[in-house]
């Protein structure tokens, strides 16, 4: 099937999100998801999952979910952390899903 | 489809392919669906990374961890730490520096290999999975034919193709947008573009990696071109040694066909392009553009006198726009990002940037696309990790076969057309292989005059006859029987084969010769006064010989030799019977005394 202008268009947004991984871009808002013995046993994984697919129906570019093996605090876990460069890490502790929605909610406001 | 948190790009390249990379992405793809997040991670088959010696290549976004020689077994690793915990693995992820065990960066972008480089014309390989238009287009693809179909008069296509400055990278260096200037100027009904994948340059395969890695960006300017210059038909002429690139070429074409961007009415602009590939048996000499015309047209290959040019009389006695891979896959970018973001990078008359294939005696073996300009000594000594082995740096040829040699002392010339000219070489279409002090320069010359003697088509006498005679001058000169005279008769041959071959072939056979000659004539002179090879290479000048003090009689080398040239008694001092001597070097790598020399 022949694609139009707008159909292309379409494509083009509808991927950004999904191509923006493979981009190296050091303004992109990064959430770091402590994903440790601890994290998992605690439920990050669910939590990770929660922020992704927030990230992912939104089509936010800027955003970058990542990993982090380190058990920085394993009492508080999950642990959610922001990183913006030029800015202060800002740490989330004891996130559940509900917190994890607010936390996608907030870094995909602040990435529009 | 399920949102991807993590996208594990596995190079598909013809290297990393040879080692096993289908083999990996199919374990990958196992090891994700056992650990159950084979809806969260998603595996891509793509284009080739560029750090080749290395393969395979596996590259994790979003972190951007680099792994390197990544085997079936490691990846079971990478899954449970990496993907399942979010721990990189240590061990495999790339080492900078000599023998790779160097500083560790968790982005490929922070290496040395990659800072320096500036990726257009491969700005989707390792980006993109090449057999899958959705990916091409979420990067900008077909973008640019759609701006110039529906914006553009093929004038401006063309005034924006010369205005970016962007010349043919294919070996010559002719401006681009003359080409197609050319080309549009001719009246006639029936015109062609004609894209040359002929790679034929030992060494080089940066237009097999374009069309493994990105071969809509081929495509796409092929239909710009055809556009701008008014024809409606487009050749891919690639060599049947490079069936990846040929497969993957035929599937983007199958699938532009299927998205209307090939094929009839464009886009809804009544603009009609297609693109048939024509498969090449891999001869050097249909690298050259009439002979490659000729060869599609299904005859021998064997190139035409110029003039007429191709512009004119080309393909099928048509006017015909030829342009090699790399230089289409400039084009879509040129039109994108505007010929001043082009023409911004490079020098003053060699815009954009070019891919070199880096061989021979350097840490990073591999593809790297710099702008023009870069010095040789950035790109040998930086983002080519130096010389390995800590020897020492002796000379670069460029432009393969057609090219000549940079000494030691012009590490510092800046890689352009002009720089590259004044010092008697060539960018040619983007090799360079390193030389260190263990290669003999009267042994390259030859090694690229065998090739060129092997490739000549045959049909003018002075490439045919006149680079016989000069090989058999220098096997002369390195078996050891030659004169003073046969260095000057050889200089003179080179020169007739220059000013009289028919093509380029022969036209820039000698230069490996000359530039030699030029660089390192001493090298020539201590063959034929000395009778001896500075670099110990020319087997024929070679004498082994057992020094009787440092020789302890452990009968290692006697027990090696595999001529039985080596004789003597245990804890005697050996002797080795020159007569019988092969000269293959065994008997040196097994002393463990250093009491056997060469020279």
């Amino acid at each position: 099937m022949a694609k139009s202008t707008t159909e292309l268009q379409e494509m083009r947004e509808q991927m950004a999100g999904q191509m923006s991984l493979r981009v190296e871009d050091k303004n992109a808002i990064r959430v770091v998801v402590g994903m440790g013995t601890c994290g998992i046993a605690a439920g990050a994984r669910d939590i990770m999952r929660v922020i992704v697919d927030e990230v992912g129906a939104h089509n936010a570019t800027h955003v970058k979910v990542i990993m982090d093996g380190n058990n920085k605090d394993a009492a508080n876990a999950p642990v959610v952390e922001i990183h913006v460069l030029g800015k202060d890490t800002v740490t989330y502790t004891k996130v559940d899903a509900a917190k994890a929605k607010q936390i996608a909610a907030e870094v995909i406001g602040e990435a529009k | 489809m399920n949102f991807a948190r993590a996208h594990i790009m596995v190079c598909g390249g013809t290297g990393c392919t040879s080692s096993k990379s289908p083999e990996i992405a199919a374990e990958f793809r196992k090891q994700l669906e056992a650990a159950g997040l084979a809806d969260e991670v998603k595996v891509v088959q793509t284009g080739c990374f560029g750090l080749c010696a290395l393969g395979p290549i596996v590259v994790v976004y979003p972190e951007g961890s680099f792994y390197s020689m990544v085997t079936i077994d490691d990846v079971k690793e990478i899954v449970d730490e990496h993907l399942v915990k979010g721990r990189p693995v240590e061990r495999l992820l790339y080492h900078e520096g000599a023998d790779h065990h160097g500083t560790v960066h968790s982005s490929l972008n922070d290496t040395d290999f990659y800072r320096k480089q500036k990726r257009i014309a491969l700005r989707n390989c390792g980006r993109i999975n090449p057999e899958n238009i959705d990916e091409y287009i979420a990067f900008d693809g077909y973008k640019a034919l759609e701006k110039v179909l529906k914006t553009m008069q093929p004038q401006e296509v063309i005034d924006v193709v010369k205005a970016s400055g962007l010349r043919g990278r294919g070996g010559a260096g002719f401006p681009t947008g003359n080409k197609w200037q050319f080309a549009a100027n001719e009246k006639n009904d029936v015109k062609y573009v004609c894209c040359n994948a002929d790679e034929g340059d030992p060494g080089a395969f940066m237009d097999r990696s374009v069309l493994e890695g990105d071969p809509h960006s081929v495509i796409e300017a092929m239909a710009i071109a055809g556009y701008a210059a008014g024809a409606h038909e487009g050749y891919v002429y690639v060599r049947a040694e490079y069936p990846i690139a040929v497969h993957r070429l035929n599937i983007a074409i199958e699938q532009a066909r299927e998205y209307g961007m090939l094929g009839k009415n464009i886009f809804g602009t009544g603009f009609d392009f297609d693109i048939i590939v024509r498969l090449g048996a891999g001869a050097f000499v249909c690298g050259e553009e009439t002979a490659l015309m000729t060869s599609i047209e299904g005859h021998r290959g064997e190139p035409r006198p110029r003039p007429p040019f191709p512009a004119v009389k080309g393909l099928f006695g048509q006017p015909t726009l030829e342009n090699n891979v790399e230089t289409f896959a400039n084009i879509t970018w040129i039109i994108n990002n505007g010929p001043e973001a082009f023409a911004a990078m490079g020098t003053e008359r060699s815009k954009g940037t070019k891919v070199f294939a880096l061989g021979g005696k350097i840490t990073n073996t591999g593809l790297v696309e710099i702008p023009m300009g870069t010095t040789l000594r950035e790109v040998v000594e930086e983002i080519g990790g130096g010389v390995p082995n800590g020897k020492k740096f002796k000379a670069a040829q460029t432009g393969g076969p057609s090219g000549g040699c940079l000494p030691a002392s012009l590490i510092d010339t800046p890689l352009d057309y002009e720089s590259m000219a004044a010092v008697g070489s060539i960018v040619g279409s983007g090799g360079l292989i390193v030389m260190d002090e263990d290669n003999c320069m009267v042994d390259i010359a030859k090694f690229f005059l065998e090739f060129t003697v092997d490739e000549s088509c045959g049909k003018c006498a002075p490439c045919r006859i006149g680079t016989r005679r000069m090989l058999e001058i220098l096997n002369k000169i390195t078996s050891g029987n030659g004169t003073l005279e046969d260095i000057d008769r050889l200089e003179e041959l080179c020169e007739h084969v220059k000013a009289n071959s028919l093509c380029g072939l022969g036209q820039t056979a000698p230069n490996p010769v000359l530039s030699t000659l030029k660089h390192f004539r001493d090298e020539y002179v201590a063959h034929v006064v000395d009778k001896k090879c500075p670099a110990g290479v020319c087997k024929d000048l070679l004498n082994y010989s057992i020094d009787p003090e440092k020789c302890k009689g452990c009968t290692a080398c006697a027990r090696a030799c595999p001529v039985g040239a080596i004789t003597g008694t245990v804890k005697e001092p050996h002797t080795i019977d020159t007569s019988k001597c092969i000269k293959c070097g065994t008997c040196i790598s097994k002393c463990r005394f250093g009491a056997i020399t060469k020279g």
